[in-house]
């Protein structure tokens, strides 16, 4: 038995959906949710590395390259978000997270 | 070829099941340890795949740096993280449904395609062989001559989110004395010095 390239895509799928199944089920949670996105962007990743590897096409590890800083400076920023919200605040739930409500 | 389905099937398993922690875990320190495994994992991914650069840089960006990062501001944030789960099990079923339809929607889709006929003829950076040019290599001889303006705008990226960390995390304490430049670049002896004649047995007394 092969491992092919459907193997890797329905793994990053299912890591995919757990990603979003993640923001659904800690909707109060932020922290939670940014490390959902964070598995949302490694699923993003393997599907272009598996696509790379199996054209034979460099081009898609230097996008995951970029996805992967992105993802970096994501977390970076939305973690000081979070802090300074958690001072000002003293709570870091989501339902409270409404000061720019138009 | 059965030692590599052997360590695919280990290396996906485990990611997918500290995947699920990562999100299902009652305490948050715990779903970061998860997600630590799960990216080690998906470096093992990687691995099997032949990328073998973006896997280190998996493990030292995401397990050296972000994951380490999260745990920091996990431990900082003195909050009640039980209350925030109180809406789980209500949110459970919505979940659920559209997660599962996520799902079918993805694996439907993985099962019932194929590769473009024109698509192998498209690929505008082959990967040289292995033998020849290792994939770090490879990646840098691409990377730093036709993708090097996307290169350099990673770089900004990050300078950006560096600083707006910075400028967002960084508060000024109010009875730190702090060094103030323009008020001892404008000295001069004018305003810095001050002559007195004093008789002898005389005090001085100094305004401050």
């Amino acid at each position: 038995m092969t491992i092919g390239l459907g193997h890797y895509l329905s793994v990053a799928a299912i890591l995919f959906t757990i990603g979003i199944f993640g923001i659904f089920l800690n909707r109060r949670n932020v922290i939670i949710i940014l490390m959902s996105i964070e598995l949302i962007l490694l699923a993003v990743n393997i599907n272009l590395v598996a696509f790379s590897t199996h054209l034979g096409d460099i081009v898609g590890q230097i996008y995951a390259l970029l996805v992967l800083t992105v993802a970096a400076a994501e977390a970076a920023i939305g973690l000081a978000i979070l802090v300074v919200y958690f001072r000002n605040r003293g709570s870091i739930a989501v339902e409270d997270i409404n000061l720019m409500k138009g | 070829m059965i030692v590599q389905a052997i360590f695919f099937y280990l290396f996906a398993c485990i990611c997918v099941a500290s995947a699920v922690m990562v999100i299902a875990s009652k305490n948050p320190v715990h779903s970061v340890l998860f997600l630590i495994l799960a990216f080690v994992n998906a470096a093992g991914l990687f691995v099997l795949m032949g990328a073998e650069f973006l896997a280190m840089i998996l493990i030292v960006v995401y397990v050296g740096a972000v994951a380490v990062l999260f745990l920091f501001v996990v431990m900082m944030l003195d909050v009640d993280f039980s209350q925030l789960r109180q809406g789980f099990l209500q949110y459970l079923p919505i979940g659920v449904l559209i997660g599962g339809i996520f799902l079918a929607e993805l694996l439907l889709l993985v099962g019932a395609w194929t590769i473009g006929p024109g698509i192998p003829q498209a690929i505008t950076a082959p990967i040289p062989p292995i033998a020849s040019v290792p994939n770090t290599a490879a990646i840098g001889q691409v990377l730093y001559t036709r993708y090097v303006y996307f290169f350099e705008a990673a770089g900004m990226v990050l300078l950006v989110a560096m600083v707006g960390a910075i400028v967002l995390t960084l508060q000024h304490r109010v009875r730190v004395r702090r060094q103030d430049i323009g008020a001892q670049v404008a000295r001069n002896p004018r305003t810095s010095i001050e002559l007195r004649r004093l008789r002898p047995g005389q005090g001085l007394e100094t305004n401050p």
